[in-house]
């Protein structure tokens, strides 16, 4: 930026942050509203996260390329153990669930997991060596770091995340060179299996909801509703909206979950289409600016790992807003930034976190040629 | 090579993967991924303008309909007043719970939810379960009327927890004088399923919304309903009002005004007391019908309410049948009351008054003798009918025929149905040899004539036909009843009397009651006002199985009388019919104390007090307490009520046919016995001794009517 900024400062990367910084502020007015006007139910707090969060971003931000080198795998297989342990304690406690409490702090390592995965898989096709990428042998130890905390998330159940971390882990591999025939095999593999899958491996909760999605109509009163109730908000809000506080669908509890998971419908109803461009928007600026922070990235782990990064912000954002739109069934993901709820916005701050890692490393060591 | 990397595997056992080719599919696969991105950013974004800006009327019509309820008011049910203003039928205020099975999670336990807070006994939660049983699941149910405010409240605050119950101030249908008016006004309740198929309007699903279920309430339902009021109010997900957007109140229903004097309706009904029978009084210059009573009854109140099983079970079981109105749909025998009627008849083919016959107590028509229930010596017209000599009508009905008879039956208003806004009337038979050919399929015989001259045989006749009859009677002219009052003064065509034959049979009515007659008891006790009249007594059974007056209540004779007063310029008609009174002297008594509340009032209630205190109360009270003493034996062990309005009362109507049909057997019996018989064994029987109208002395003859006045 211009001259009399410091340069400490000038350096950050201003494009993500500003649309970053908007995105939180508007979430803290959506917030309230979704909370029929009370700042401290759900903004308050939401604002705080962030502070902290951003706080922990920089942390992150600051670590150097060697160390995070280091510290990959081991920071991988204590996150899957964690993942283990969840599952262990659930089975004790007679029940599923998806976090440890120690002490006052919750942990979800399934969200830890997104990231830790993506930083695993960039840190393997990174340091394996060039030849060795379309050999399918080395794609059981990739296959291995996607599929051990899929098993797992799976069986907490938690379908989303699991598709997450999938999707975070594809993108890698894909970005990675992997051959494109491997690709199109598995995507055919994976249609095939999708019926098999619907019937044997989702739980009859996850077929309501696709069934539900196929035809909303055929369950308007319970998860149909959910998506029926989603479109009355965004469509009823027209192009500008209601107006700020004046929802009707979420303030008289039509809209399920209207300060998380359908957190753009009540957003859309009274902020209207207007709102709506400004948020897709100011995703776009940051998903954009993600990816050329990857392809400005000096080595193959640093470019994959940012690359991964983006896609896994990137996929919470399309399943969220797809899924308030009628276009995939009801998931229980989040919109990063906005919606209420601490684990989803600590997975988001540690992928902005790392990408601002990245773009550091960029600076310090500019890409210079073809070779690292 | 590919776009993405690999050659094709023919080409070379082992494509190169170099740094350099790695790096350019980074770039171009970035590049396919950052096309993803953007290309779902756009079709999110098309979406969202889709859904926002094309379907936007939708979804905001949608929007619209989630946040604002629009709840009907049932509209004030229209009054229904006397002919002095007064109601009949009102509306009062009351707090009330229904259910809509649809909306209830549990019914079973939210029932009985209720019935604990209520406190409600068993065999009303029975109905209740019943009713939600058979509704649509979109009818409101009604659970309670007339709470008061505690539990009112006490079910308000409860609400959360009890989905689909609906409390609400309401309006709850009153009748004043309860039993007195029940048949003449009918009941309200909720519609039935099948009334809101055949008008799907939502005001009939409306918790608290009644139509009218019988007799004028149904009839005049038009004008009654009036107009529903709306409430808009903004409402959450769950139910709960936030706020009131917009009232609109509702229009009550018109009033309707009828002809009918209340306290007239209500004395007349108390004054049957323990008897079943019916009061009809017009008003003979305008034909207003001024009380048509029908007793037993039941309590309009507490039907509208919801017919209680054990209520109706009680009402079913009587064989008074308090379901049935009298008036309309009860059928008798004229018997003698049709006497002065039949003198018209006589006095139109020409007959004179002064023509005499000698009654032996009997008369032989053809070859065979008929009875008289007395020996009267020489009888004249006069004397026929306040003596009520049958053998004077034996002959001049046979020497007149009887066609001509009826035609002048049907010209005073029997066998006529009128035009009254009345649910249904049975208007009974007019014999005639037409009839008979029509109906019975065989020719008109002598015997015939007989029965019929003294209103026997297949005679049969409502209460309010009497009546007609008797102020058709008293004035010469075609009284045409009516039931809604207007201010216009309805004209009647005269009948071609001159008024010295008019007066004659007035002279002979009246001599029935205060003079030489069969009714003397009836004598109002007025110096000035003379009420004139005809006794009747109508046979119900051979009188091989009953002589009448004693023995089993449904083989008594009924007990008839028409009257009108004053004598000579007559005001007020009417008739009286007690079931089973054991003769004519049940009846007439009624028709004095009635005549007399309606010329002074207070004397005619003083009358009625000392009566009711013999009774046990009004009918109101004696009804009350005949519920409790059935409800105590009964217990919880009663059938439902039936589901279909239709059949509340088609069970009744059903019994009342086969009720009345001994009436025709027994003149058809009578017939064909007579027919086995020959004509000889009556010659042979002695004539009656003068002095007992007792019934040995007419036992062979079971068609003849019997006074028992004297």
């Amino acid at each position: 930026m211009s001259g009399i900024v410091p340069a400490p400062i000038a350096r950050q990367p201003w494009q993500m942050l500003f649309p970053l910084f908007g995105l939180i502020g508007f979430g803290a007015l959506v917030l309230t509203s979704a909370a029929a006007g009370d700042f401290d139910a759900y903004a308050k707090s939401h604002l705080i996260r962030f502070l902290v969060l951003f706080g922990m971003a920089v942390v992150i931000s600051r670590l150097s390329k060697p160390l995070v080198s280091f510290f990959t795998y081991p920071a991988y297989l204590v996150i899957l153990l964690l993942l283990m342990a969840v599952e262990i304690v659930g089975q004790v406690g007679g029940g599923s669930q998806r976090w440890l409490e120690v002490g006052p702090i919750r942990i979800q390592p399934s969200e830890l997991m997104k990231p830790a995965v993506i930083v695993a898989l960039a840190h393997y096709y990174g340091s394996l060596p060039v030849g060795m990428i379309p050999n399918w042998r080395a794609l059981l130890p990739a296959a291995g770091i996607i599929l051990a905390p899929m098993a797992f998330v799976l069986l907490q159940p938690d379908l989303g995340t699991s598709l997450a971390i999938a999707f975070g882990g594809g993108v890698v591999m894909f970005l990675a060179g992997l051959p494109i025939r491997w690709f199109i095999f598995a995507g055919v593999a994976g249609i095939a299996a999708i019926p098999l899958a619907f019937f044997f491996a989702l739980q009859p909760y996850q077929q309501d909801r696709v069934t539900t999605f196929l035809d909303p109509e055929s369950d308007p009163l319970g998860e149909g509703y959910q998506i029926t109730q989603s479109k009355i908000a965004i469509g009823s809000g027209g192009i500008f909206g209601k107006g700020f506080n004046e929802g009707s669908q979420s303030h008289l509890n039509y809209l399920p979950e209207p300060h998380t998971d359908f957190v753009f419908a009540t957003m859309a109803e009274e902020w209207g289409l207007i709102g709506g461009i400004f948020v897709l928007g100011a995703f776009a600026i940051i998903l954009r600016w993600g990816l050329s922070v990857a392809r400005a990235a000096s080595d193959r782990f640093s470019k994959l790992l940012a690359a991964g990064m983006t896609a896994t912000i990137f996929f919470y954002v399309a399943i969220n807003l797809l899924m308030v739109m009628g276009f995939a069934p009801v998931v229980g993901i989040p919109l990063p930034f906005i919606s209420h709820g601490g684990s989803s916005m600590m997975t988001n701050m540690i992928c902005i976190g790392v990408l601002m890692m990245v773009h550091r490393w960029n600076r310090n060591a500019p890409r210079t040629g073809l070779i690292t | 090579m590919g776009i993405f990397g690999r050659r094709k595997i023919g080409a070379k056992p082992r494509e190169l993967v170099s740094q350099t080719t790695l790096e350019n599919a980074f770039n171009r696969r970035t590049f396919v991924i950052g096309g993803a991105m953007g290309g779902i950013g756009t079709i999110l974004a098309a979406r969202m303008a889709y859904i926002a800006i094309a379907e936007n009327e939708r979804w905001v019509l949608e929007s619209e309909s989630n946040r604002v309820n629009l709840s009907l008011i049932p509209p004030r049910r229209g009054w229904i007043l006397d002919r002095n203003g007064a109601p009949l039928a009102s509306n009062r205020a009351d707090f009330r719970v229904d259910v809509i099975p649809d909306r209830m999670n549990d019914p079973e336990q939210t029932l009985s939810s209720l019935a604990d807070i209520l406190d409600l006994p068993d065999t009303t939660v029975a109905d209740i379960t019943k009713r939600i049983d058979d509704a649509r699941g979109f009818q409101p149910v009604e659970v309670a009327v007339g709470l008061n405010y505690d539990q009112f409240a006490a079910i308000s605050v409860r609400l959360p927890d009890l989905p689909g119950v609906v409390p609400q101030r309401g309006f709850s249908r009153f009748y004043p004088t309860g039993p007195s008016v029940g048949h003449l006004l009918g009941y309200v309740g909720p519609a039935s399923a099948e009334e809101y198929e055949e008008r799907p309007d939502p005001i009939l699903i409306t918790p608290g919304y009644k139509i009218g279920k019988d007799a004028l309430e149904q009839q005049f339902e038009q004008d009654l309903q009036g107009k529903p009021g709306a409430r808009r109010v903004e409402v959450t997900a769950s139910g709960r009002i936030v706020r009131d957007l917009e009232t609109r109140e509702d229009v009550q229903g018109d009033p309707v005004r009828l002809t009918i004097d209340g306290p007239l309706q209500d004395y007349a009904a108390r004054r049957i007391g323990l008897e079943s029978g019916s009061c009809v009084v017009l008003d003979c210059e305008t034909g207003d019908v001024l009380c048509m009573s029908s007793m037993p009854s039941f309590d309009p109140n507490s039907f509208s309410q919801g017919i209680g099983r054990v209520e109706y079970a009680m009402l079913r079981e009587d064989e008074r049948v308090p379901l049935r109105n009298k008036v309309l749909k009860g059928l008798y025998p004229p018997g003698s009351t049709v006497k002065p009627m039949h003198c018209m008849a006589f006095l139109d083919a020409g007959v004179k008054p002064e023509e005499t016959i000698m009654c032996n107590g009997g008369r032989r028509i053809g070859n065979r003798f008929f009875n008289c229930w007395s020996n009267h010596g020489r009888v004249d017209m006069a004397k026929a009918i306040y003596q009520s000599c049958d053998s004077y009508f034996y002959h001049f009905a046979q020497q007149v025929g009887f066609e001509k008879v009826a035609e002048w039956a049907h010209k005073m208003g029997l066998g006529e149905e009128f035009e009254l806004p009345v649910t249904s009337q049975f208007y009974g038979t007019v014999p005639s040899p037409e009839w008979k050919l029509r109906r019975r399929e065989s020719e008109w015989q002598p015997y015939d004539t007989v029965n019929s001259s003294i209103g026997q045989g297949y005679y049969l006749t409502n209460p309010l036909q009497l009546a007609v009859m008797a102020a058709r009677l008293a004035t010469g002219d075609k009284v045409m009843p009516r039931l809604r009052l207007t201010d216009e003064k309805p004209q009647f065509e005269h009948f071609d009397f001159s008024p010295e034959e008019i007066d004659y049979v007035r002279q002979a009515m009246s001599d029935t009651v205060n003079g030489p007659g069969t009714a003397g008891r009836a004598r109002l006790p007025f110096d000035d006002i003379l009420m004139a009249g005809k006794t009747g007594t109508a046979q119900v059974v051979s009188l091989s199985i009953s002589d009448g007056k004693t023995g089993p209540w449904k083989y008594r004779d009924h007990g008839l009388f028409v009257f009108f007063a004053p004598f000579d310029k007559p005001k007020y008609a009417g008739a009286v019919v007690i079931e089973h009174g054991g003769g004519s002297g049940s009846a007439y008594p009624i028709a004095r104390d009635v005549m007399t509340y309606l010329f002074d009032p207070a004397k005619g209630l003083e009358a009625l007090r000392a009566l009711e205190e013999q009774w046990g109360g009004t009918a109101q009270q004696r009804l009350d307490s005949k519920y409790r003493a059935y409800a105590a034996a009964a217990g919880a062990s009663v059938p439902p009520v039936p589901t279909r309005d239709e059949d509340i009362f088609d069970q009744v109507e059903a019994e009342a046919r086969l009720a009345a049909r001994p009436d025709r057997e027994l003149a058809e019996g009578a017939n064909r016995r007579r027919e086995d018989d020959q004509a000889s064994s009556q010659i042979s029987r002695a004539p009656p001794s003068a002095q007992t109208p007792e019934r040995q002395a007419a036992s062979a003859a079971a068609e003849t009517s019997q006074e028992s006045g004297r």
